[in-house]
């Protein structure tokens, strides 16, 4: 079943000044349960808008978001619930840590939700673990923190609410390459054990390529497609087109299958490829 | 939300006025300001709005933009209204009920107080319409020049000016994207008594003000590494020219103050 579904769904910002722009244009959308999914598009296509969305933080102008089944709009004191649901993660998150300590940092979420001072206990200490925080470190002011580990309080914060649907706006951005891994890791991970619906926002092609099962490609404001990651690679020129590009591994895939090389299609991953060419080399049929 | 907030907000289209030397702008507007509260006749209001009717034609800004400037203002406008209307005990009773008694004199600066400052704010607010901040801070330092000659800090002052103004709408949009996050986090920003309240605003502005903090540390460090070193010597990428249209400008401002200044004075 649709965990979220949108309808028509258009964002209008500011209407009838010269600024006016449909950042969200006619959207339709159905995301499943228990599923990873990349959201990728060139700068200003709308990505961000779109994402406000699911969660109430921004109201459609025209059309419906509906979080399992229900119009999160019908009833508006129902909204911070939707919220706890919905769990979004800006862009930089480490810039709205604000309690003493990271624990009660953590902790914001879940309190907000009213729940018991176990439970949150509980939480906060899971998602420290989910994200490699280590435990010392939850006393300590959150300004106190790494750049890095600062974006991994941030981001248990909203972990910790345990939302069905969990948003990621670009979360590696400006990580170094050993820190982006792990939290790719960790955020599959996450993914796995709580069996939730995940969306990455990401400008890397290779990050969706390899940790992410369905594509959510935007341009423009409005939907360019919502398939398979492999179906979406096989679109190079439409990628293309919309200043996106299909992972570097697979335009090296494809440059040898033009030249001629006997290799399978949809291989758009690292260890695909290295698998795909051993197996290629190992036939001795190597003229390309 | 925040995005309401049209203080010092560019409206960067292309017309007579926005092509004025805005340091001839700065001086229409406190000319108009005089003019606005020199006199007590209906005819200087009318003046006045007729005035500003001319700019906001000549300026091609839309009245919905204007109307946006007077907005936030309305319920402190209503509010004295009341209190003059109900307080000043001039001229002849309108009106009485039980304790409450409505005087000629308390309808009269009602209106215009109300239309004083409707005709002031869209007055102003222009200025800011029209005219880039960064336009507006050189008029400001070429305004204030002669100061100099008594060292006062003309060009940091100008700079700070221009640095504040710059960082305004960085600030709202940081404050707004602050609130989002609290709000995703499910921060109740608009419920509970007083102290929840205020309480509910630390998560906002604890962030806010980190924030402020680096960016100006960032800024300073950026323009050290330039070797900025105040205005001595400094010249101008753009210089202010005054044109004709100017010059028409001014004289026509000048007149409207004095028709206003002469309608006061032959009491009409």
């Amino acid at each position: 079943m649709a965990i979220l579904t949108t309808e028509g769904l258009t964002y209008i910002y500011s209407a009838g000044t010269p600024f006016e722009t449909a950042a969200v244009d006619h959207v339709d959308l159905q995301i499943g349960e228990d599923l990873m999914v990349g959201v990728i598009g060139h700068t200003g296509s709308g990505k961000s808008t779109l994402m406000q969305h699911f969660n109430g933080l921004l109201q459609p102008t025209e059309g419906k978001v509906s979080l399992e089944g229900k119009d999160i709009w019908a009833d508006k004191k129902m909204l911070r619930e939707v919220r706890f649901r919905v769990g979004l993660v800006f862009q930089y998150p480490e810039y709205q840590l604000f309690e003493e300590t990271v624990f009660q940092d953590i902790a914001f979420g879940p309190k907000n939700m009213g729940l018991s001072g176990n439970e949150i206990q509980r939480r906060v200490l899971w998602a420290a673990d989910s994200l490699g925080l280590d435990r010392e470190l939850l006393g300590r002011s959150p300004f106190a923190l790494s750049g890095g580990q600062k974006r991994r309080a941030a981001i248990a914060g909203v972990m910790a609410m345990l939302p069905k649907v969990l948003i990621l706006d670009e979360p590696c951005a400006g990580l170094d390459p050993k820190g982006r891994l792990q939290m790719l890791r960790q955020i599959r991970d996450y993914q796995k054990q709580t069996k939730s619906t995940v969306l990455l926002v990401s400008h890397s092609m290779e990050d969706v390529a390899e940790y992410t099962e369905k594509l959510l490609v935007m341009d423009r404001g409005r939907l360019f497609c919502y398939e398979d990651t492999a179906a979406v690679f096989r679109k190079v020129e439409a990628l293309q087109e919309m200043g996106l590009r299909i992972p570097q591994i697979a335009s090296l895939m494809l440059a040898l299958r033009q030249r001629g090389c006997d290799l399978p299609e949809d291989i758009y991953t690292v260890p695909q490829a290295k698998d795909a060419l051993v197996q290629l080399l190992r036939k001795g049929a190597v003229s390309c | 939300m925040l995005k309401d907030i049209t203080l010092g907000q560019y409206f960067p289209i292309d017309s007579v006025l926005h092509r004025l030397d805005p340091r001839f702008k700065i001086i229409f507007t406190m000319l108009f300001i005089i003019m606005l509260f020199a006199g007590n006749s209906v005819w200087t209001l009318v003046l006045s709005a007729v005035f500003v009717l001319m700019a906001q034609f000549l300026s091609k800004i839309p009245l919905k933009m204007s109307w946006r400037s007077i907005r936030p203002l309305l319920p402190v406008l209503v509010f004295t209204a009341i209190l003059n209307l109900l307080l000043i005990d001039s001229g002849e009773v309108v009106w009485e009920w039980q304790f409450l008694h409505i005087y000629e004199g308390g309808i009269t600066t009602s209106i215009f107080m109300i239309a004083r400052i409707v005709l002031l704010m869209v007055g102003s607010s222009l200025l800011t319409y029209t005219t880039s901040p960064i336009l507006l801070t050189d008029a400001i330092e070429a305004l204030l020049s002669p100061l100099k000659r008594i060292r006062f800090p003309v060009h940091e002052m100008a700079m700070m000016m221009s640095i504040a103004l710059r960082f305004i709408p960085t600030l709202l949009e940081e404050t707004d994207k602050i609130i989002s996050a609290q709000k995703a986090r499910g921060a109740a920003l608009d419920s509970g008594g007083i102290r929840e309240r205020v309480r509910a605003l630390l998560p906002i502005l604890v962030p806010l003000f980190v924030s402020a903090f680096r960016r100006a540390e960032e800024l300073a460090t950026a323009m050290e590494c330039r070797c900025y070193r105040g205005g001595e010597g400094r010249t101008r990428l753009r210089q202010l020219k005054a044109g004709v249209g100017d010059h028409i400008g001014l004289g026509v401002c000048l007149v409207f103050l004095g028709a206003s200044i002469c309608v006061n004075f032959l009491k009409l």
